[in-house]
Protein backbone atom coordinates (compact mmCIF):
# COMPACT_ATOMS: atom_id res chain seq x y z
CA UNK A 1 0.00 0.00 0.00
CA UNK A 2 2.83 2.41 0.82
CA UNK A 3 4.31 1.74 -2.62
CA UNK A 4 0.97 2.59 -4.25
CA UNK A 5 0.73 5.89 -2.37
CA UNK A 6 4.31 6.70 -3.42
CA UNK A 7 3.32 6.05 -7.03
CA UNK A 8 0.25 8.29 -6.70
CA UNK A 9 2.28 11.10 -5.17
CA UNK A 10 4.52 11.18 -8.24
CA UNK A 11 1.57 12.23 -10.41
CA UNK A 12 -1.04 13.83 -8.14
CA UNK A 13 -0.94 16.26 -5.24
CA UNK A 14 -2.44 14.66 -2.14
CA UNK A 15 -3.37 17.02 0.66
CA UNK A 16 -3.87 14.30 3.27
CA UNK A 17 -3.12 10.57 3.79
CA UNK A 18 -4.58 8.75 6.80
CA UNK A 19 -4.04 5.11 7.72
CA UNK A 20 -5.83 5.06 11.08
CA UNK A 21 -8.92 3.04 10.09
CA UNK A 22 -8.13 1.90 6.57
CA UNK A 23 -6.23 3.98 4.06
CA UNK A 24 -7.81 7.23 2.91
CA UNK A 25 -6.22 9.75 0.59
CA UNK A 26 -7.52 13.26 -0.03
CA UNK A 27 -7.09 14.88 -3.42
CA UNK A 28 -8.26 17.99 -5.21
CA UNK A 29 -11.63 18.15 -6.91
CA UNK A 30 -10.27 18.55 -10.45
CA UNK A 31 -7.89 15.59 -10.04
CA UNK A 32 -10.46 13.15 -8.65
CA UNK A 33 -11.70 11.43 -11.79
CA UNK A 34 -8.23 11.14 -13.32
CA UNK A 35 -6.95 9.69 -10.03
CA UNK A 36 -9.81 7.17 -10.01
CA UNK A 37 -8.97 6.25 -13.63
CA UNK A 38 -5.32 5.77 -12.70
CA UNK A 39 -6.19 3.60 -9.69
CA UNK A 40 -8.57 1.48 -11.76
CA UNK A 41 -6.41 0.98 -14.85
CA UNK A 42 -2.90 0.90 -13.43
CA UNK A 43 -3.05 -0.08 -9.75
CA UNK A 44 -5.84 -2.65 -10.11
CA UNK A 45 -8.56 -1.12 -7.90
CA UNK A 46 -11.22 -2.53 -10.18
CA UNK A 47 -14.19 -2.59 -7.81
CA UNK A 48 -16.14 0.47 -6.68
CA UNK A 49 -17.58 -0.33 -3.25
CA UNK A 50 -19.52 2.88 -2.71
CA UNK A 51 -19.69 6.63 -3.14
CA UNK A 52 -20.85 8.59 -0.15
CA UNK A 53 -20.96 12.18 1.04
CA UNK A 54 -20.54 14.00 4.34
CA UNK A 55 -22.07 17.42 4.94
CA UNK A 56 -19.55 19.70 6.69
CA UNK A 57 -21.96 22.57 7.15
CA UNK A 58 -19.53 24.56 9.36
CA UNK A 59 -16.82 24.59 6.68
CA UNK A 60 -19.41 25.06 3.90
CA UNK A 61 -18.17 21.92 2.16
CA UNK A 62 -19.29 18.47 1.05
CA UNK A 63 -16.81 15.64 1.44
CA UNK A 64 -17.15 12.91 -1.18
CA UNK A 65 -15.62 9.49 -0.53
CA UNK A 66 -15.04 6.91 -3.25
CA UNK A 67 -14.26 3.56 -1.64
CA UNK A 68 -12.33 1.27 -3.99
CA UNK A 69 -11.41 -2.38 -3.63
CA UNK A 70 -8.61 -4.34 -5.27
CA UNK A 71 -9.46 -8.04 -5.67
CA UNK A 72 -5.83 -8.81 -6.50
CA UNK A 73 -4.25 -7.12 -3.47
CA UNK A 74 -7.30 -7.86 -1.27
CA UNK A 75 -7.26 -4.33 0.09
CA UNK A 76 -9.40 -1.22 0.11
CA UNK A 77 -8.56 2.41 -0.56
CA UNK A 78 -10.71 5.45 0.04
CA UNK A 79 -10.40 8.54 -2.15
CA UNK A 80 -11.71 11.70 -0.52
CA UNK A 81 -12.36 15.05 -2.07
CA UNK A 82 -13.96 18.28 -0.89
CA UNK A 83 -16.40 20.22 -3.03
CA UNK A 84 -18.17 23.53 -2.53
CA UNK A 85 -21.42 23.29 -0.57
CA UNK A 86 -24.10 25.33 -2.30
CA UNK A 87 -27.13 26.86 -0.61
CA UNK A 88 -30.37 25.13 -1.63
CA UNK A 89 -32.03 25.46 -4.22
CA UNK A 90 -28.67 25.76 -5.97
CA UNK A 91 -26.94 22.42 -6.43
CA UNK A 92 -23.29 21.56 -5.91
CA UNK A 93 -21.49 20.08 -8.89
CA UNK A 94 -19.07 17.20 -9.28
CA UNK A 95 -17.68 15.30 -12.24
CA UNK A 96 -19.42 12.02 -12.97
CA UNK A 97 -17.58 8.67 -12.72
CA UNK A 98 -20.20 6.52 -14.44
CA UNK A 99 -17.92 5.87 -17.41
CA UNK A 100 -15.52 4.01 -15.11
CA UNK A 101 -18.07 1.92 -13.21
CA UNK A 102 -21.71 1.70 -14.42
CA UNK A 103 -22.73 1.16 -10.78
CA UNK A 104 -21.63 4.72 -9.99
CA UNK A 105 -24.85 5.86 -11.68
CA UNK A 106 -27.01 4.64 -8.79
CA UNK A 107 -24.82 6.21 -6.11
CA UNK A 108 -24.80 9.49 -7.98
CA UNK A 109 -28.59 9.45 -8.30
CA UNK A 110 -28.81 8.88 -4.56
CA UNK A 111 -26.38 11.73 -3.80
CA UNK A 112 -28.32 13.99 -6.13
CA UNK A 113 -31.57 13.21 -4.35
CA UNK A 114 -30.36 13.14 -0.75
CA UNK A 115 -27.67 15.86 -0.78
CA UNK A 116 -28.46 17.93 -3.88
CA UNK A 117 -25.11 17.22 -5.54
CA UNK A 118 -25.43 17.28 -9.32
CA UNK A 119 -23.35 15.04 -11.60
CA UNK A 120 -23.78 16.48 -15.11
CA UNK A 121 -23.85 13.78 -17.79
CA UNK A 122 -24.68 10.91 -15.44
CA UNK A 123 -27.55 8.84 -16.86
CA UNK A 124 -31.02 9.17 -15.28
CA UNK A 125 -29.64 11.66 -12.78
CA UNK A 126 -32.89 13.64 -12.62
CA UNK A 127 -35.22 10.65 -12.13
CA UNK A 128 -36.61 10.05 -8.65
CA UNK A 129 -34.94 7.11 -6.90
CA UNK A 130 -36.35 6.80 -3.36
CA UNK A 131 -38.16 10.09 -2.79
CA UNK A 132 -40.81 10.87 -5.37
CA UNK A 133 -41.44 14.54 -6.09
CA UNK A 134 -39.48 15.82 -3.11
CA UNK A 135 -39.90 19.62 -2.96
CA UNK A 136 -38.01 20.54 0.22
CA UNK A 137 -34.32 20.77 1.15
CA UNK A 138 -32.63 17.42 0.33
CA UNK A 139 -33.15 15.43 3.53
CA UNK A 140 -29.53 14.42 4.23
CA UNK A 141 -28.35 18.03 4.32
CA UNK A 142 -27.80 19.03 7.90
CA UNK A 143 -29.90 22.20 7.69
CA UNK A 144 -32.98 20.01 7.04
CA UNK A 145 -34.93 19.48 10.29
CA UNK A 146 -36.31 15.97 9.92
CA UNK A 147 -38.23 15.96 13.22
CA UNK A 148 -40.00 19.22 12.41
CA UNK A 149 -40.85 18.01 8.91
CA UNK A 150 -42.23 14.73 10.27
CA UNK A 151 -44.38 16.49 12.87
CA UNK A 152 -45.82 18.85 10.27
CA UNK A 153 -46.50 16.16 7.69
CA UNK A 154 -47.25 12.78 9.23
CA UNK A 155 -49.77 13.30 12.08
CA UNK A 156 -47.74 12.19 15.14
CA UNK A 157 -49.71 10.11 17.64
CA UNK A 158 -49.91 11.65 21.08
CA UNK A 159 -48.54 9.87 24.13
CA UNK A 160 -44.94 9.28 23.11
CA UNK A 161 -42.50 10.03 25.93
CA UNK A 162 -38.76 10.35 25.64
CA UNK A 163 -35.92 9.93 28.14
CA UNK A 164 -32.42 11.27 28.13
CA UNK A 165 -30.47 8.09 27.21
CA UNK A 166 -27.58 8.60 29.63
CA UNK A 167 -29.79 9.41 32.64
CA UNK A 168 -32.20 6.63 31.82
CA UNK A 169 -29.51 3.96 31.52
CA UNK A 170 -27.84 5.20 34.72
CA UNK A 171 -31.09 4.76 36.61
CA UNK A 172 -31.64 1.36 35.05
CA UNK A 173 -28.13 0.03 35.72
CA UNK A 174 -27.31 1.76 39.02
CA UNK A 175 -30.60 2.51 40.75
CA UNK A 176 -29.02 3.04 44.21
CA UNK A 177 -26.69 5.80 43.02
CA UNK A 178 -29.67 7.54 41.51
CA UNK A 179 -31.37 7.54 44.92
CA UNK A 180 -28.28 9.04 46.56
CA UNK A 181 -28.07 11.86 44.06
CA UNK A 182 -31.77 12.63 44.47
CA UNK B 1 -34.58 20.01 -9.99
CA UNK B 2 -35.85 18.89 -13.40
CA UNK B 3 -38.09 15.91 -12.91
CA UNK B 4 -39.74 13.39 -15.18
CA UNK B 5 -43.47 13.70 -15.63
CA UNK B 6 -45.13 10.31 -15.34
CA UNK B 7 -48.55 11.86 -15.84
CA UNK B 8 -47.66 12.58 -19.44
CA UNK B 9 -47.62 8.86 -20.16
CA UNK B 10 -51.39 8.49 -19.61
CA UNK B 11 -52.23 11.79 -21.26
CA UNK B 12 -50.34 10.80 -24.40
CA UNK B 13 -52.77 7.97 -25.11
CA UNK B 14 -55.39 9.05 -27.62
CA UNK B 15 -59.09 8.38 -27.44
CA UNK B 16 -60.28 5.59 -29.71
CA UNK B 17 -63.57 4.79 -31.45
CA UNK B 18 -65.19 1.47 -30.57
CA UNK B 19 -68.09 -0.10 -32.50
CA UNK B 20 -70.62 -1.96 -30.37
CA UNK B 21 -72.36 -5.21 -31.56
CA UNK B 22 -75.43 -3.10 -32.41
CA UNK B 23 -73.35 -0.99 -34.78
CA UNK B 24 -73.25 2.00 -32.46
CA UNK B 25 -70.02 3.98 -32.37
CA UNK B 26 -68.72 5.51 -29.15
CA UNK B 27 -65.53 7.07 -27.88
CA UNK B 28 -63.43 5.31 -25.21
CA UNK B 29 -61.10 7.21 -22.95
CA UNK B 30 -57.91 5.11 -22.60
CA UNK B 31 -57.87 5.88 -18.87
CA UNK B 32 -61.03 3.79 -18.60
CA UNK B 33 -59.21 0.72 -19.91
CA UNK B 34 -57.01 0.65 -16.88
CA UNK B 35 -59.00 2.38 -14.15
CA UNK B 36 -62.58 2.71 -13.03
CA UNK B 37 -62.79 5.93 -11.11
CA UNK B 38 -66.25 5.54 -9.58
CA UNK B 39 -66.24 6.36 -5.88
CA UNK B 40 -66.61 3.54 -3.34
CA UNK B 41 -70.03 3.10 -1.78
CA UNK B 42 -71.19 1.88 1.60
CA UNK B 43 -72.41 -1.71 1.67
CA UNK B 44 -74.98 -2.03 4.50
CA UNK B 45 -75.26 -5.41 6.22
CA UNK B 46 -77.92 -7.86 5.13
CA UNK B 47 -81.30 -7.09 6.69
CA UNK B 48 -81.93 -10.75 7.44
CA UNK B 49 -79.76 -11.24 10.50
CA UNK B 50 -79.06 -15.00 10.25
CA UNK B 51 -77.93 -14.59 6.63
CA UNK B 52 -75.54 -11.78 7.60
CA UNK B 53 -74.22 -13.91 10.44
CA UNK B 54 -73.64 -16.80 8.06
CA UNK B 55 -71.91 -14.51 5.56
CA UNK B 56 -69.66 -13.16 8.31
CA UNK B 57 -68.79 -16.69 9.38
CA UNK B 58 -67.81 -17.49 5.80
CA UNK B 59 -65.67 -14.33 5.55
CA UNK B 60 -63.92 -15.11 8.83
CA UNK B 61 -63.08 -18.69 7.91
CA UNK B 62 -61.57 -17.92 4.51
CA UNK B 63 -58.80 -15.39 5.07
CA UNK B 64 -56.82 -14.68 1.95
CA UNK B 65 -53.74 -12.60 2.70
CA UNK B 66 -52.23 -10.40 0.01
CA UNK B 67 -48.59 -11.38 -0.48
CA UNK B 68 -47.25 -7.84 -0.46
CA UNK B 69 -44.55 -7.31 2.12
CA UNK B 70 -44.44 -3.58 2.61
CA UNK B 71 -41.75 -3.42 5.29
CA UNK B 72 -39.45 -5.46 7.51
CA UNK B 73 -42.45 -7.05 9.31
CA UNK B 74 -43.22 -9.07 6.21
CA UNK B 75 -40.46 -11.46 7.24
CA UNK B 76 -42.74 -12.66 10.06
CA UNK B 77 -45.38 -13.78 7.56
CA UNK B 78 -43.16 -16.42 5.96
CA UNK B 79 -42.83 -18.72 8.98
CA UNK B 80 -46.63 -18.80 9.26
CA UNK B 81 -46.88 -20.87 6.11
CA UNK B 82 -44.17 -23.28 7.27
CA UNK B 83 -44.86 -26.54 9.09
CA UNK B 84 -43.96 -25.07 12.49
CA UNK B 85 -46.81 -22.53 12.67
CA UNK B 86 -48.97 -23.86 9.84
CA UNK B 87 -51.46 -21.03 9.42
CA UNK B 88 -53.36 -23.01 6.80
CA UNK B 89 -55.14 -24.90 9.61
CA UNK B 90 -56.87 -21.59 10.53
CA UNK B 91 -58.11 -21.09 6.98
CA UNK B 92 -55.37 -18.61 6.09
CA UNK B 93 -54.05 -18.59 2.54
CA UNK B 94 -51.71 -16.35 0.63
CA UNK B 95 -52.63 -14.85 -2.70
CA UNK B 96 -50.48 -13.17 -5.29
CA UNK B 97 -52.68 -10.31 -6.49
CA UNK B 98 -54.88 -7.73 -4.72
CA UNK B 99 -58.00 -8.84 -6.56
CA UNK B 100 -57.83 -12.32 -5.04
CA UNK B 101 -57.10 -11.22 -1.48
CA UNK B 102 -59.29 -10.13 1.44
CA UNK B 103 -56.73 -9.29 4.16
CA UNK B 104 -53.90 -6.81 3.74
CA UNK B 105 -51.08 -7.18 6.27
CA UNK B 106 -49.08 -3.95 6.39
CA UNK B 107 -45.68 -5.27 7.44
CA UNK B 108 -44.14 -2.45 9.41
CA UNK B 109 -43.05 1.01 8.32
CA UNK B 110 -44.70 2.52 5.27
CA UNK B 111 -42.57 4.98 3.37
CA UNK B 112 -44.28 7.51 1.13
CA UNK B 113 -43.22 5.63 -2.00
CA UNK B 114 -44.71 2.41 -0.61
CA UNK B 115 -47.79 4.25 0.63
CA UNK B 116 -48.75 5.02 -2.96
CA UNK B 117 -48.59 1.30 -3.80
CA UNK B 118 -50.45 0.41 -0.59
CA UNK B 119 -53.32 2.73 -1.50
CA UNK B 120 -53.51 1.31 -5.03
CA UNK B 121 -53.43 -2.27 -3.75
CA UNK B 122 -55.98 -1.64 -1.02
CA UNK B 123 -58.41 -0.05 -3.44
CA UNK B 124 -58.02 -2.88 -5.94
CA UNK B 125 -58.88 -5.50 -3.33
CA UNK B 126 -62.45 -6.75 -3.56
CA UNK B 127 -64.69 -6.20 -0.60
CA UNK B 128 -65.17 -7.18 2.13
CA UNK B 129 -61.56 -6.36 2.92
CA UNK B 130 -59.65 -6.06 6.17
CA UNK B 131 -56.30 -4.58 7.21
CA UNK B 132 -53.87 -5.82 9.87
CA UNK B 133 -51.28 -3.29 11.06
CA UNK B 134 -48.18 -5.27 11.97
CA UNK B 135 -45.42 -3.79 14.20
CA UNK B 136 -45.18 -0.50 16.12
CA UNK B 137 -44.42 1.51 13.00
CA UNK B 138 -48.02 1.28 11.79
CA UNK B 139 -49.31 2.55 15.15
CA UNK B 140 -47.16 5.60 15.88
CA UNK B 141 -44.16 5.40 13.57
CA UNK B 142 -42.13 3.16 15.85
CA UNK B 143 -38.42 3.84 15.62
CA UNK B 144 -39.01 5.88 12.45
CA UNK B 145 -41.30 8.38 14.24
CA UNK B 146 -39.18 11.40 13.22
CA UNK B 147 -38.21 10.17 9.76
CA UNK B 148 -38.68 12.43 6.75
CA UNK B 149 -40.18 9.68 4.59
CA UNK B 150 -42.17 7.35 6.84
CA UNK B 151 -45.82 7.81 7.82
CA UNK B 152 -46.56 7.85 11.53
CA UNK B 153 -50.18 6.74 11.72
CA UNK B 154 -51.39 4.25 9.16
CA UNK B 155 -55.06 4.77 10.09
CA UNK B 156 -54.95 8.26 8.60
CA UNK B 157 -54.47 6.75 5.14
CA UNK B 158 -56.34 3.44 5.13
CA UNK B 159 -58.70 2.00 7.78
CA UNK B 160 -57.06 -0.56 10.08
CA UNK B 161 -58.97 -3.33 11.86
CA UNK B 162 -56.40 -4.90 14.18
CA UNK B 163 -53.01 -3.61 15.33
CA UNK B 164 -50.17 -5.87 16.46
CA UNK B 165 -47.61 -4.28 18.77
CA UNK B 166 -43.96 -5.20 18.95
CA UNK B 167 -40.74 -4.61 17.08
CA UNK B 168 -40.67 -7.29 15.78
CA UNK B 169 -43.75 -9.23 16.89
CA UNK B 170 -43.37 -13.00 16.88
CA UNK B 171 -45.30 -15.09 14.35
CA UNK B 172 -47.51 -16.22 17.25
CA UNK B 173 -48.61 -12.60 17.68
CA UNK B 174 -49.65 -12.52 14.05
CA UNK B 175 -51.62 -15.74 14.53
CA UNK B 176 -53.32 -14.18 17.56
CA UNK B 177 -54.16 -11.09 15.53
CA UNK B 178 -55.75 -13.25 12.85
CA UNK B 179 -57.79 -14.86 15.63
CA UNK B 180 -58.89 -11.44 16.89
CA UNK B 181 -59.75 -10.39 13.35
CA UNK B 182 -61.94 -13.48 12.99
CA UNK B 183 -63.79 -12.56 16.17
CA UNK B 184 -64.31 -9.02 14.90
CA UNK B 185 -65.60 -10.22 11.53
CA UNK B 186 -67.96 -12.73 13.14
CA UNK B 187 -69.42 -10.07 15.43
CA UNK B 188 -69.89 -7.73 12.45
CA UNK B 189 -67.53 -5.01 13.71
CA UNK B 190 -64.89 -5.23 10.95
CA UNK B 191 -66.36 -2.44 8.84
CA UNK B 192 -63.14 -0.89 7.51
CA UNK B 193 -64.34 -0.89 3.93
CA UNK B 194 -67.50 1.05 4.82
CA UNK B 195 -65.48 3.42 7.00
CA UNK B 196 -63.27 4.12 4.00
CA UNK B 197 -66.28 4.84 1.81
CA UNK B 198 -67.95 7.09 4.43
CA UNK B 199 -64.80 9.17 5.12
CA UNK B 200 -63.54 8.97 1.55
CA UNK B 201 -62.77 12.71 1.23
CA UNK B 202 -60.80 12.77 4.48
CA UNK B 203 -58.69 9.75 3.53
CA UNK B 204 -58.03 11.15 0.06
CA UNK B 205 -56.97 14.53 1.46
CA UNK B 206 -54.49 12.82 3.80
CA UNK B 207 -53.12 10.62 1.03
CA UNK B 208 -52.73 13.50 -1.39
CA UNK B 209 -50.92 15.55 1.24
CA UNK B 210 -47.96 13.13 1.24
CA UNK B 211 -48.12 11.55 -2.24
CA UNK B 212 -47.00 14.45 -4.37
CA UNK B 213 -46.93 12.73 -7.77
CA UNK B 214 -50.59 11.78 -7.76
CA UNK B 215 -50.89 10.37 -11.28
CA UNK B 216 -53.78 7.95 -10.72
CA UNK B 217 -57.55 8.31 -10.42
CA UNK B 218 -59.04 9.05 -7.02
CA UNK B 219 -60.38 5.53 -6.69
CA UNK B 220 -59.50 2.52 -8.81
CA UNK B 221 -60.81 -1.01 -8.57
Amino acid sequence: MEQIIENIKKQFTLSDVTTAHGTYITCEKKDTVSLLTYLKDVEGFKHLVLITAVDWIEDNKFQLTYLLNSPKLKTELGVRTFIERSVWPEESEMQSAHHLWPAAKTYQRELHEMFGIDFPGSPEINDPLILEWWDDIPPYRRDFDTKKYSEETYYPREGRSTNDPSDYMKDQLYPREGEKNA
Amino acid sequence: MAKMNYKKRWADLEKRIVVSPEGEEFEVDPMQDYFCDAKPRVHPPNKIAPLEKFANWCRAESIYILGFGTGCGAIEMRPLSSAMYDAYRFGVNWRATPRQATVFVIGGYASVKTMKRIVRSYEQMQGPKFVLGLCSCTINGGMYWDSYNTVNRLDHYIPVDVYITGCMPRPEALLDAIDQLKKRIKSGRAEGQNKYAENFEWYKANQKKIIKNWDMPDYSW
